[in-house]
């Protein structure tokens, strides 16, 4: 696989390539900012990050599915323009005709091609080998399990052969035990050099699945999505996963991903750099509460490890991190080198009743999450101590495009309405302080 | 129709023609016979209609039973070319969109008999002294009672095709030719089945309606079931009528056995989901088909053929594509200037011609008088579908909630909904006549007689597909009697009901014009009323009337859609659709 010669051409070349998106406001919404990228023949690359930190948008720019609105593309040396050739791509929903027979499907790129129907059928049935699938040509893709349906995937992308190969976050829809049969069977034939293919271009935010089968890794930073960071792996295949170079490597990822590139989030600067325009992802207060009432436990006892947490709970490490952020927005815990730390509020959180964590809760969104301390101020000074969700929206929208300013106010709702700050109406979409709980009767 | 799927199994399999293929073949010829026999009538003269009128023999009834069917299948046919073309052009083209979608809405809500005025003259003009063109007026009429709901579903489906499939045929390199046989139209395919249908019910009623139309001096008389009635009707011959009633229940049982039900079980493949449910739908028919062995291997070239019909080197003209990978620039602003301008003075040129038209022989009065009728229609359909409603709800919930005896009932409510109504018309007017009723009250639950089952059969779906868990929690809480009706299964069944009624109500409209008015031999009732009017207008060949009434009543029609009933089905989806 590492034939020097091969090295020298590069397959697709990113030059500076940003792209933005229309906002609510009508400004735009940068979500790739100046990236550079260059896949030579012969290399699996991973590109590694957050949701939000336009990886699949990158990935849809070499697919030919989006078009850069600055910036160079090119595939071969070409401009791309539309899907080129020889690329082809692994959806992370399969994306799988459902009426269609796993021959049927895997045998659609080709015949898009216009390949006689012999032909089509012997390289169809030869991916259909390769990829494990013998015996399914004639099912449904409905009636196969997920795994299987992503075999179909890869079958599909394979029987082109392409040049190269784009996977978008190919196993996150599948099961844990799934997931890494596929991985391992994609790596072996990989090793092999039994797949038609010459690079493998894969998009994930779970980092162990990039240390095990990439040869480099870029970490995207979010909000705008930039290359934060990029690794080697020159580790051997097939990868242990519980070599200390390979631990040290997912610690490593982990830290990486826990920084902010330009402005670390510390105690003191979260509100500096975060002011009504911040994102709130939604996570459940419930959530919230379990994590903070674990991290606080045995055998954590406020401090954990990024990556077994994540192995305990059993969540992706974009997940953990997504919680941790919003613990850390919330001064209940910070990340600190890859760990997760509980705060002193954290900790007293942890032991306090139902009504008595709802009242510190709302003193933390009051102080912590600038929208919230907006919305309270406007209900408290308005004489009829209500307003619409609009006004708030409309801000939002000046910062954020209309997807996340509706995921925000989501967020700052059902917050909102654990913590008894405000009460809202779905119906009428008002805020209001009237006694929460007791319009029931007559809403 | 993508048959090419079966070609898998056919090739792992001897081509030694087994018992089933026998019985499938003299189907197949058996189809095609009857298809060309009545073909042929078709291009007779005009003339031998009169010759040969209407008889009253049963003897007769199979053959009139056979041209009707044809005219349903013409129609059908027709529908399904034109919902293709429409749809495709209104989701592609965003400037064509602006147009098709709101000419869509209103011409669904243009009385179908409406159509039929116009049409038949037009049609007759068109192939002057031949039974072709009276024929075409009436598959005209039934094409529009199909195709604007085929068209509407279609036209969703293409644009809400899942991204990640939309990506992927993009990305395979798919022409816009072959995404559009790969991809929307199996995508749309279980919606449009499900309409094609609903319009297929609504389709019997018209073409009955049309096979005996007077449009002024215009009398046409097309031998057919419908035309039969009529004729029994003239002769106050009611056995006549009963038998004429028995072949059209054959009939739609042999065309639910025969056509739809076949499809319904193939198209199950092309529902979207990820995963199988517990039970598909079935057809004999289709598995007899699928039994065949010879000749499955027959329909190998009919797969090769689709095949190569769907992989056809065509590309859409470039206005109709989708913005692919562009970035998504602002559409050009002078070409969208030119567009409105076309739109614009066709729009302002049609409203001057009609207004010229109308008011050379209108006067305002008469606008007054339409109206007025039209309040009333609409006051008879608001009772009825209020009294439909306090029958069948608290029926369809009773029977909903006995899986067993819905699954009984649920095809019976389905076939009375298709079956249609007008055929039982004179059963109702000559007891009318024979108890001096009063025409004005008694002609209006003709109406909705064959409307009303659309409540009866969604409320049945709608209670049976009531969560057990809710039902049990509310047993267990205790909730009995009126709380039990109003917080629990009123809600639960909301949605279903909204949708039964929507359709209740347009067919009401619909069949206004045929039951606001009736005769029994040469005893003429008539209800006051918009569909009286247009009635009227129609048989004395009053074209501006005809057209007032049918604007009328486009008028209320998408008004009380507009302002009743889509609020309330908008209410529903968000707030009381379970799951």
């Amino acid at each position: 696989m590492l034939d020097p010669t091969k090295q020298q051409s590069a397959l697709i070349d990113i030059r500076s390539v940003s792209r933005s998106f229309p906002k609510g406001s009508g400004e735009d919404l940068l979500v790739l900012d100046k990236v550079d990228l260059t896949i030579r023949a012969g290399e699996i690359v991973g590109l590694l990050g957050r949701s939000g930190s336009g990886k699949s948008t990158l990935l849809r720019i070499i697919a030919g599915l989006i078009a850069p609105s600055s910036g160079n593309a090119t595939c071969r040396g070409q401009t791309i323009q539309g899907p080129p050739n020889g690329v082809a791509m692994v959806f992370q929903s399969f994306a799988l005709f459902p009426w269609l027979t796993v021959l049927q499907n895997v045998e659609l790129g080709l015949e898009a091609l216009g390949i006689d129907a012999a032909e089509r059928r012997k390289r169809a049935i030869a991916a259909i080998d390769l990829i494990g699938l013998d015996g399914f040509e004639s099912a449904y893709p409905k009636e196969l399990s997920g795994g299987m349906r992503q075999r179909v995937g890869f079958a599909r992308a394979l029987v082109v052969h392409p040049d190269l190969l784009l996977m978008d976050e190919p196993f996150s829809a599948l099961d844990v035990l799934t997931a890494e049969t596929l991985r391992t069977d994609l790596v072996d034939l990989w090793i092999d050099g039994r797949l038609p293919i010459k690079s493998v271009l894969m998009v994930t935010h779970n980092i162990e699945e990039a240390v095990l089968m990439c040869d480099r890794v870029l970490v995207f930073s979010s909000n705008p999505g930039r290359v934060a960071a990029e690794y080697k792996i020159d580790l051997p295949h097939p990868r242990n996963r519980l070599d200390p170079v390979f631990r040290q490597l997912v610690d490593t990822l982990y830290e990486r991903m826990t920084q902010r590139p330009i402005k670390p989030p510390t105690m003191e600067n979260i509100q500096a750099n975060a002011g009504v325009g911040l994102v709130l992802d939604h996570v459940s207060s419930n959530v919230l509460s379990g994590l903070i009432e674990t991290l606080a436990a045995e055998p954590y006892n406020g401090h954990a490890d990024l990556p077994v947490l994540a192995g305990q709970l059993q969540l992706e490490a974009d997940e953990i991190l997504h919680l941790g952020e919003s613990l850390q927005l919330l001064h209940f815990a910070q990340f600190k080198d890859g760990d997760l730390v509980l705060t002193d509020a954290g900790k007293r959180f942890a032991n306090l009743e139902t009504d008595a964590r709802k009242k510190v809760f709302a003193e933390h969104l009051v102080a912590y999450v600038p929208v919230m301390g907006l919305i309270k101020r406007v209900l408290d000074e308005r004489p009829s101590h209500t307003a619409p969700a609009a006004r708030f929206r409309n801000e939002l929208e000046d910062y954020m495009s209309e997807e996340y300013a509706d995921e925000t106010l989501k967020t700052i709702v059902s917050w909102g309405r654990y913590a008894e700050l405000f009460s809202y109406d779905e119906q009428s979409e008002t805020f209001s302080l009237e006694n929460p709980g007791v319009d029931e009767g007559h809403g | 129709m993508t048959l090419q799927d079966l070609r898998i199994a056919v090739l792992t399999r001897a081509p030694r023609p087994n018992v089933w293929d026998l019985v499938a073949l003299i189907l197949v010829i058996g189809a095609m016979v009857l298809i060309v026999y009545g073909g042929e009538q078709t291009t007779l003269p005009l003339s031998a209609l009169e010759t040969a009128p209407v008889s009253l023999d049963p003897v007769h009834l199979p053959v009139y039973a056979l041209r009707t069917t044809l005219r349903m299948l013409l129609a059908i046919v027709c529908s399904t070319v034109f919902t293709f073309i429409y749809a495709a052009v209104a989701a592609k083209s965003r400037r064509a969109e602006m147009v098709l979608i709101p000419l869509l809405d209103i011409l669904q809500s243009v009385p179908i008999l409406g159509f039929l005025t116009f049409t038949v003259v037009f049609f007759l003009n068109l192939f002057p002294g031949r039974v072709l063109g009276a024929e075409l007026a009436c598959v005209f009429a039934i094409f529009t009672s199909q195709a604007w709901n085929m068209t509407f579903s279609m036209y969703q489906s293409m644009r809400n095709v899942p991204k990640d499939l939309d990506e992927a045929s993009k990305s395979f390199h798919l022409s816009g030719w072959q995404r559009f046989w790969r991809l929307d139209v199996p995508f749309a395919m279980p919606g449009l089945i499900w309409n094609a249908m609903m319009s297929m019910s609504g389709g019997w009623f018209f073409v009955v309606a049309s096979e005996a139309i007077t449009v002024g001096n215009t009398t046409v008389t097309l031998p057919g079931v419908g035309s039969y009635v009529a004729t029994a009707i003239e002769k106050r011959d009611l056995a006549a009528i009963g038998y004429a009633i028995l072949t059209m229940l054959l009939v739609i049982i042999a065309y639910d056995q025969f056509l739809f039900r076949p499809i319904v079980a193939w198209a199950d493949k092309f529902r979207f989901e990820q995963t199988a449910s517990g039970d598909a739908p079935t057809s004999w028919m289709l598995d007899l088909f699928r039994r065949t062995r010879a000749l499955r291997s027959l329909t190998l070239p009919f797969a090769t053929l689709n095949r190569a019909f769907s992989n056809l080197n065509i590309v859409w003209p470039k206005s109709f594509r989708l913005p692919a990978a562009t970035v998504a620039g602002p559409p050009s602003r002078v070409i969208d200037a030119l567009w409105f301008a076309i739109v614009g003075i066709s729009t302002g040129y049609a409203a001057y011609k009609a207004y010229v038209y109308l008011s050379a022989s209108l006067q305002p009065s008469d606008i007054y008088v339409a109206l007025s009728d039209g309040l009333i229609t609409l006051l008879r359909v608001v009772v009825l579908i209020a009294l439909a409603t306090l029958i069948w709800v608290p029926i369809g919930v009773w029977i909903g909630l006995r899986p067993k005896l819905a699954e009984r009932v649920q095809p019976l409510a389905q076939f009375l909904a298709a079956f249609p109504a007008n055929l039982a018309f004179p059963v109702f007017v000559f007891i009318i006549v024979r108890y001096g009723l009063n025409s004005n009250i008694w002609l209006s639950p003709l109406m909705i007689l064959g409307t009303q089952w659309y409540i009866l059969f969604n409320v049945i779906a709608g209670a049976s597909a009531f969560p057990s868990d809710l039902r049990e929690a509310a047993s267990s809480l205790h909730l009995e009697g009126w709380r039990w009706w109003i917080k629990v299964i009123l809600p639960g069944i909301f949605p279903y009901y909204i949708t039964g009624a929507i359709t209740a109500s347009g067919g009401s409209w619909n069949a206004s014009i045929v039951a606001e008015v009736a005769s029994w031999g040469d005893t003429h009732l008539s209800a006051t009323g918009l569909g009286a009017y247009i009635a009227r207008a129609t048989e004395a060949g009053d074209f501006p009337r005809v057209v007032l009434g049918i604007a009328i009543m486009c008028v209320l029609v998408t008004l009380f859609n507009r302002l009743f009933w889509r609020p309330l089905y908008a209410f529903g989806e968000r707030r009381l659709r379970l799951g």
